[in-house]
């Protein structure tokens, strides 16, 4: 057996048997959050050392933006003024025509014995910056759980869908945007109610439906809004129009590619919506047990496929 | 052959001086750029630098600890930078005793291998977890902080090479 003379200096364990240790570290943790989502609280708990480092980073350029914002020209205010005037104009007809609309649908879903629908808060968000992850698109808004924030409310603006909020920090929270690859939202087509569900493509500003029929009922030009029955999103939110349509003879799928209606790229100023969803509870005692079913296979098999 | 430079004898490094380091180039990476991949990752630069100037008061552990602030703060994979700064830091201590004696084009080849392999290592975590890959314009961040190590380098030995006792006749 060799021996080596020993150290001079005491410097602990050899760098590579540091590096074995810390790797493997990483990479339990890297599974851990990955795999089963394990690690959030650790991960809060690190986010509050980044956050001072956040806040100062981002305050230079807030600082520069209320700064010109002050010293923005009279003749700029002006026109915007004008502008904002002729459009609250134009939206009170349509206030005025939605409430009369809106009176007329509860009416009518009374009538029919349908459930009413409910109302939605909004709390609007400014946009801190954009996510860092290259891999991902993401936003960070200036609002947490703190303002009432909560994961799983949608965002919006003035257009359409941007994006949902996906992880809520005390006083940031996370959106993410549609276009994001692992991001799906359900919607309909507005022309015929074709139910379907846009995923995102991961490049910016386009979605995709995915497992559509190569014969759907779809054409270019179509509009999609939010169908609501997964009761996340609010119904008839704008999400996109679709924009090119490849249906080929060899794949079971056409390839639809659309264009998301909200801007995920050039806004500032979003409004994150939460609904109360007043769905009756899930009837589980519609389904008689069979007497000769056992075990989970039989059971899952009853149940109907979960809508959206 | 290429220690013909004049050789300074610095003072010993401040642990504070590598704290405040770490603190600006996590704000450097926090500051809400335009185009990520553009932007250089100043924490594994500084990390490198460190490993290489001061190897047995940098290392792993602090790499390490580094990393796991900038997954929580840039809301990605636990783990991720952690594991890539881990590579970085070893393969930054292993390089350090041959490093300081190249010239500094050298010198920052050497780190621009190691910004490209902890940059190349994070791509493949991602990958692996079923990301998209988000194209070669990525590589174009680690060259530019390996462009920027002279810099990096003049700035953060700028305190060693003060002088012992003040002197109030001289300038610095």
């Amino acid at each position: 057996m060799e021996h080596s003379p020993p150290a001079f200096f005491k410097r602990g364990p050899a760098p590579f048997v540091r590096l074995v240790f810390f790797a493997s570290l990483s990479i339990a943790l890297l599974v851990l959050d990955a795999r089963f989502k394990y690690a959030e609280t650790l991960r809060g708990f690190i986010a509050l050392a980044a956050y001072p480092m956040q806040q100062i980073a981002t305050a230079p350029g807030q600082f520069a933006a209320r700064i010109s914002g002050f010293f923005a020209s009279q003749a700029t205010l002006q026109r915007e003024n004008t502008e904002l005037r002729a459009k609250v104009v134009g939206s009170a007809q349509d206030a005025q025509r939605y409430e009369a609309t809106a009176a007329e649908l509860a009416q009518l879903r009374r009538v029919i014995g349908a459930q009413e629908r409910s109302e939605y808060k909004s709390t609007p968000v400014e946009v801190l910056y954009s996510g860092r992850d290259p891999f991902s698109r993401k936003l960070l808004v200036d609002k947490g759980s703190a303002d009432g924030i909560l994961a799983g409310q949608a965002v919006i603006d003035e257009a359409g869908v941007v994006g949902q909020v996906t992880r809520v920090h005390p006083r940031v929270a996370e959106v993410t945007l549609l276009t994001d690859k692992d991001q799906a939202i359900p919607v309909q087509v507005m022309r015929n109610g074709l139910r379907a569900v846009a995923f995102g493509s991961g490049s910016p500003g386009a979605l995709e439906l995915r497992y559509m029929a190569a014969n759907a009922e779809i054409q270019n030009g179509d509009k999609l809004v939010t169908s609501g029955i997964d009761g996340t999103y609010p119904p008839g939110l704008p999400v996109a129009t679709v924009v090119r349509i490849e249906r080929d003879a060899v794949a079971a799928f056409a390839r639809i590619i659309c264009q998301p209606a909200g801007g995920d790229e050039k806004n500032r100023y979003l409004l994150a919506l939460s609904t109360e969803t007043k769905l009756p509870a899930y009837p589980v005692d519609a389904v008689q047990p069979e007497p000769k079913a056992k075990g989970v296979k039989g059971k899952r098999r009853k149940d109907p496929p979960n809508a959206g | 052959m290429f220690a013909e430079r004049p050789q300074y004898i610095l003072l010993p490094v401040r642990v504070s001086t590598i704290f405040l380091s770490f603190v600006a180039a996590m704000l450097l990476d926090f500051l809400p750029w335009k185009n990520m991949a553009l932007v250089p990752d100043f924490v594994a630069l500084i990390l490198a630098f460190w490993c290489v100037r001061q190897p047995r008061l940098v290392g792993l552990g602090v790499g390490w600890l580094a990393g796991l602030v900038m997954d929580a703060g840039n809301g990605v994979l636990l783990g991720q930078h952690a594991l890539a700064y881990s590579l970085l830091a070893f393969a930054a201590i292993s390089l350090s005793r041959r490093i300081l004696w190249f010239p500094w084009l050298l010198q920052a080849m050497h780190v621009a291998i190691l910004l490209v392999g902890a940059k190349a290592l994070e791509v493949l975590v991602r990958l692996a977890t079923g990301a998209q890959f988000p194209g070669w314009t990525l590589l174009v961040g680690p060259l530019i902080g390996a462009a920027l190590w002279p810099v990096v380098s003049f700035i953060l030995l700028a305190p060693q090479r003060r002088a012992v006792e003040v002197d109030e006749t001289r300038p610095i």
